[in-house]
């Protein structure tokens, strides 16, 4: 369409595989042999091992990955719930209301994470909510840190769904809570279950927040993954890198797989 | 009522009718209340606190003595230009390389193209220290690109090259061009391809093609990926930190080692203050930017 020629072709392609590889494929590739690596000081890790990954899914290890887990779903379903409902009563709102909604559900995005983190410290150390020092000062700093993403998901899905259906609904006599339940949460389906996906990928993976905030006791696996590297074990990092991933995958898929059942059920 | 009627003409016509909406306005109000109050106190009133924490010095004396400290001091400066520095070149270089990876996507495709673009969607939720780890591996003083150097016998060209900022850039575009790329092949879906092949057959070069067909189609998602780019990059933390360069200090790093390290919490507040409204700063040009070029169109709507 653009590059006529098979030689131009080619070069393009060249350039593209050039540029890709090393860029794009070549740090993900490089994790994986490192979390089997026993020794590496050439160019291909000297022995291999499994003995990092079995380190990374037993001990203390294991206890952060179950700790990941349980932040990630608690933050992501109070954010998936808050968002959700923020975009659907915007929507009914009088309007500058619905554009100071827009404006305050958004505005996570643009503040970094440590400040969020810092603001957490600041706030809930002392005072009437001490939240400093139990796992729901990480769990409410990655809640708001996720929020505006659920948000902007279910409120860029409302766009696209005609708010028809619902209308016709209630002109037949349904209820505001049935059409809600039966005619506009349906409908949102897929965004819902796209924002909690993103809120749970995003929490998974969160460091600038939790790392001001974390208690000793609620260690999340970025964290476990900055102390290891820190102190040098750079394999048994890596191989808890790919347990996170790996995590996040069996999350995600429930996510999906949930959805497809709910989907089957209507 | 006026207000209704006021905003009625400039309001988008598929909206509902006037009689459809003023039924369940005055509820509609308080429904918004339970997430407002949540997002509220845990996001507004923490941020309020630490504006609030940073005209008050250490021994509860208020004023900006705090503020004269901190911005006069040479980590301060240096953390700022860097963190801009930081920013600003990696942004120029995912609009360099996305503009390249997603044209070649979108219009020289080859077999397993899409499979690539699926991959890169997959690389938008990854953490960010990812990258980092791995470009320990990589570029490390005993990393693979050292290595092979010297085992071709040019000896190791990368010491220290993992601790420089250039490294904090380089690995900051590769976990960032995703952002800039997604728009852009969002947008390429909707050139019509005839308008290429007209222009072709009429005689233009590929790269006249590019100049004048494809980079004014582009340009509106180029600048809404590009200003997120630069929002992110310029809060961006995980990367920093991991790579754990000692002379390459940025706002956030500040913040953090001022809060959680040292436990000086008016200093970090102030950097915090000061990182909140650069950033702030800059995501209102980015909604502006977004609501000229409209979401859908940019297709950076996450």
């Amino acid at each position: 369409m653009l590059v006529w020629s098979r030689s131009g072709r080619l070069a393009v392609w060249g350039l593209f595989a050039f540029v890709f590889v090393p860029v794009v494929l070549g740090p993900l590739a490089i994790l994986v042999l490192a979390a089997f690596a026993g020794d590496w000081n050439s160019v291909l890790p000297g022995s291999w091992t499994t003995q990092h990954i079995r380190d990374a899914t037993g001990g203390t290890n294991l206890d952060s990955v179950i700790v990941s887990i349980e932040t990630a779903l608690l933050a992501g379903s109070i954010a998936v719930v808050a968002g959700t409902w923020a975009a659907i009563a915007a929507r009914n709102a009088p309007r500058p209301l619905r554009r100071l909604t827009d404006a305050v559900f958004h505005l996570p995005v643009a503040v970094p994470s440590v400040v969020v983190g810092l603001g957490m410290l600041v706030a809930f150390s002392d005072g009437p909510v001490l939240l400093n020092g139990t796992k729901w000062i990480v769990i409410a700093a990655h809640a708001v840190l996720v929020v505006a993403f659920a948000y902007s998901t279910v409120s860029a899905g409302l766009d696209r769904t005609d708010r028809i259906y619902a209308d016709a609904a209630a002109s037949l006599g349904a209820a505001p809570w049935r059409v809600l339940v039966r005619v506009r949460l349906p409908m949102l389906m897929p965004s819902i279950s796209a924002a909690a996906s993103l809120a749970l990928a995003l929490s998974m993976g969160e460091v600038g927040a939790t790392i001001m905030v974390y208690p000793a006791d609620w260690r999340t696996l970025p964290v476990s993954v900055f102390t290891l590297t820190d102190r040098g074990k750079v394999f048994l990092g890596s191989a808890v890198t790919l347990t996170l991933l790996l995590a996040t995958l069996v999350l995600l898929t429930a996510v999906g797989m949930l959805r497809g059942k709910v989907e089957e059920r209507r | 009522m006026t207000a209704t009627l006021a905003a009625a003409p400039t309001a988008p016509a598929a909206e509902a009718p006037p009689e459809a909406l003023a039924r369940p306005r005055r509820t509609g109000a308080l429904w918004l209340l339970p997430p407002l109050l949540l997002v509220g106190g845990f996001f507004l009133y923490p941020l309020a606190l630490t504006v609030k924490q940073s005209f008050v010095g250490k021994d509860g004396h208020v004023g900006l003595q705090v503020w004269r400290d901190t911005l006069d001091s040479p980590e301060f400066t240096d953390a700022l230009w860097h963190t801009v520095k930081i920013a600003v070149l990696s942004t120029l270089g995912c609009l360099v390389l996305g503009f390249f990876l997603a044209v070649v996507l979108s219009f020289v495709p080859f077999p397993g193209a899409r499979l690539v673009a699926r991959l890169v969607d997959t690389i938008l939720a990854f953490p960010s220290f990812l990258i980092a780890l791995a470009f320990t591996f990589l570029y490390g003083t005993v990393g693979v690109v050292n290595a092979v150097a010297d085992d071709l016998g040019a000896g190791q060209p990368l010491v220290g090259f993992l601790y420089s900022p250039w490294c904090v850039i380089f690995a900051e575009i590769t976990f960032y061009t995703p952002f800039v790329m997604r728009p852009l092949i969002a947008a390429f879906a909707l050139v019509p391809r005839e308008r290429l092949e007209v222009a072709a057959s009429l005689g233009a070069s590929p790269w006249r093609v590019i100049r004048q067909i494809l980079l004014p189609e582009a340009l509106p998602a180029l600048a809404a990926g590009g200003s997120l780019t630069l929002l992110l990059t310029l809060n961006e933390f995980g990367i920093v930190l991991f790579i754990g360069a000692k002379d390459v200090t940025t706002l956030p790093m500040l913040v953090h080692a001022k809060g959680a390290v040292t436990f000086d919490y008016p200093g970090a507040c102030v950097v915090a203050v000061v990182e909140v409204a650069l950033s702030l700063a800059l995501y209102g040009l980015y909604r502006f930017v977004f609501s000229r070029t409209g979401a859908a169109r940019a297709g950076v709507v996450a």
